[in-house]
């Protein structure tokens, strides 16, 4: 209880001096160039920031909940919700000005737009010239806040709520906020040439690797291996993927940034990627272990999204088509092995899908870019640039490595200042009733 | 007196209770629960992780009769519960000592 309190204690004085600190700043006005905001284009990327909302919660959050044992669905679920609220806030205040704030040095956004100075209703000329600078943080909002959530997966069932925020605040802070400015806000991966239509890199990358890690230094549930495990409420978890699914369409297509024809083809691109991905797992497993099953179809769908996802606005539909495909095969094998393996309790596979088919997703972005797509983007290999291939596989590398060590760097403060586990004991009661004093299937 | 137990399918529960029903059983009692015999469990697949539930649910029916009618519930429950596949269930028969009807105080068979 003592760690709770001081967690609790902690939080508030950090952000009552933060938002103390922020009162008083005036906002700051337009900027210098005169850009025209669209109203179709606004429309529509509002619309797409509700919809990557959805993604979230009750998206993942069902998704998730479904998965897990009946004694912590509630626990899981409130990890999603709370880390959006979480995010949301850092985002405002901090974060989006360090990850699209003016560059320094490639490495980071400048502290010139905190609490949203002059951000405003005037557009931004490279985020969004048709947009309100302010329409375009939002968009972004959602995207720092699912990312975290994915990270949950990995850890389900067994950590500390207080132990959860801490760290999804820390990790957003100091892993998301950097990446996002390396690929999106000006850095050096962006400058580079790397590109990441909706978030392959920035998004599954960074918290497909970072799950893996948290896998590993959390550790397995216990009784993994030996006690069942099995989900306890599959139709959540279809109710899950479909508002993900739903949601994406805001994800790939709002990345266009407007209601125009790239986001047209990244929502063609979107729909064969995960049809495809789910009819591939389907057919898989059908003939690797006798019967299609319906997790195996709703994770299909899943591989297929996140994949497709970085290169959603330079593709045409049967690329899309191929990077579904492969996606549903690599994606069932990685979660396939790592059953087999026992090396890792990755519980609710964010490595095995959403790592997997991210890094596979921005290696396929090298290859099939085509600039007849969107004029906007880049060749990759197969329309006659090598170069392109390169260039996402360094930002893949780089991605990897920033989010393995800082991860493991976070994870042992927090193990460290408050404890990533739960007891024992608590484990055995779950999470429903030993973090929040709740149970979700009432005996009565 | 007799305590007669049948653990059946859980599916079989309506058809055996219309069964005894209609051949002057009045009462019984019913639990949801689970076991194995020479059944075993299912397979369960979940993302290629495949589980073995030894434990399959079944439903047991408590009835309580006078001697002259044991036999009869015996195979009447025998009859509705058979599907003829493996797990089909079993019943138990023990004599019972005493009963007591609650709100008069009676015992023995009147109670029952």
């Amino acid at each position: 209880m003592g760690g709770y309190k001081r967690f609790g204690i902690l939080l508030c004085l950090g952000v009552g001096l933060f938002l103390g600190s922020l009162v008083g700043i005036p906002e700051a006005g337009a900027e210098g160039e005169v850009l025209k905001v669209d109203t179709g284009d606004t429309a529509w990327v509002l619309t797409s920031t509700a919809l990557v909302l959805a993604m979230t919660m009750p998206g993942l959050a069902l998704f998730y909940g479904g998965m897990v044992r009946r004694k912590n669905i509630l626990g899981t679920i409130m990890q999603s919700i709370v880390v959006l609220c979480l995010v949301s806030l850092i985002w405002i205040t901090v974060g989006y000005s360090l990850a699209f704030g003016p560059d320094q040095g490639g490495l980071i956004g400048s502290l010139e737009w905190i609490g949203l100075r002059g951000v405003g209703s005037a557009p931004h000329p490279t985020y969004g010239p048709t947009i309100p600078h302010q329409v375009f943080m939002l968009f972004q909002l959602m995207f720092a806040a699912i990312t975290p959530a994915l990270i949950t997966g990995a850890v389900a069932e067994r950590m500390k709520f207080s132990a959860l925020l801490l760290f999804a605040g820390l990790w957003s802070l100091f892993i998301y906020v950097p990446v996002a400015h390396w690929v999106w806000g000006g850095g050096w991966l962006g400058q580079m040439g790397a590109i990441d239509f909706a978030g392959g890199a920035v998004v599954h990358i960074t918290s497909g690797v970072s799950s893996l890690v948290c896998a590993i230094v959390i550790g397995k549930r216990t009784g993994w291996g030996s006690d069942h495990m099995p989900p306890h409420n599959l139709p959540f978890t279809l109710l899950g993927t479909g508002l993900l699914w739903f949601g994406w369409f805001g994800f790939n297509a709002g990345s266009a940034l407007g209601a125009n024809g790239v986001a047209g083809s990244a929502f063609l691109a979107t729909q064969a990627a995960a049809a495809t991905g789910a009819l591939v797992w389907m057919m898989v497993e059908w003939m690797h272990r006798g019967k299609p099953t319906v997790l195996g179809v709703a994770s299909g769908v899943v591989a297929g999204l996140a994949a497709v996802t970085p290169a959603s606005g330079y593709i045409g539909p049967f690329s899309a088509i191929l990077i579904g495909a492969v996606a549903g095969l690599l994606c069932y094998y990685a979660v396939y092995w790592k059953g087999r393996m026992s090396y890792y309790d990755d519980s609710l596979d964010s490595v095995g899908i959403h790592g997997v088919s991210g890094v596979f997703g921005i290696l396929a972005t090298g290859l099939f870019a085509s600039k007849a797509i969107n004029a906007a983007g880049a060749d990759g290999l197969f329309f006659g640039n090598a170069g392109l291939l390169g260039t996402q596989a360094i930002m893949a590398g780089a991605l990897t490595l920033f989010s393995v060590v800082g991860t493991w760097i976070i994870l042992k403060l927090v193990d460290a200042v408050i404890g990533l586990r739960v007891s024992s004991e608590d484990e055995q009661v779950g999470l429903d009733l030993s973090q929040h004093n709740e149970q979700a299937y009432s005996r009565e | 007196m007799k305590m007669i137990e049948a653990i059946i399918k859980p599916f079989k529960l309506e058809e055996v209770k219309d069964a005894l029903l209609e051949m002057g059983v009045h009462g019984m009692t019913v639990t949801e629960v689970k076991g194995f015999g020479r059944q075993k469990g299912n397979k369960e697949t979940y993302r290629g992780a495949e589980y073995t539930t030894d434990f399959v649910p079944k439903v047991k029916i408590e009835v309580f009769v006078a001697d002259n009618l044991a036999s009869r519930v015996i195979e009447t429950i025998t009859r509705s519960a058979r599907t003829g596949s493996v797990g089909d269930g079993k019943i138990f028969v023990s004599d019972l000592g005493s009963v007591v009807r609650i709100r008069t105080g009676e015992t023995g068979e009147s109670a029952l």
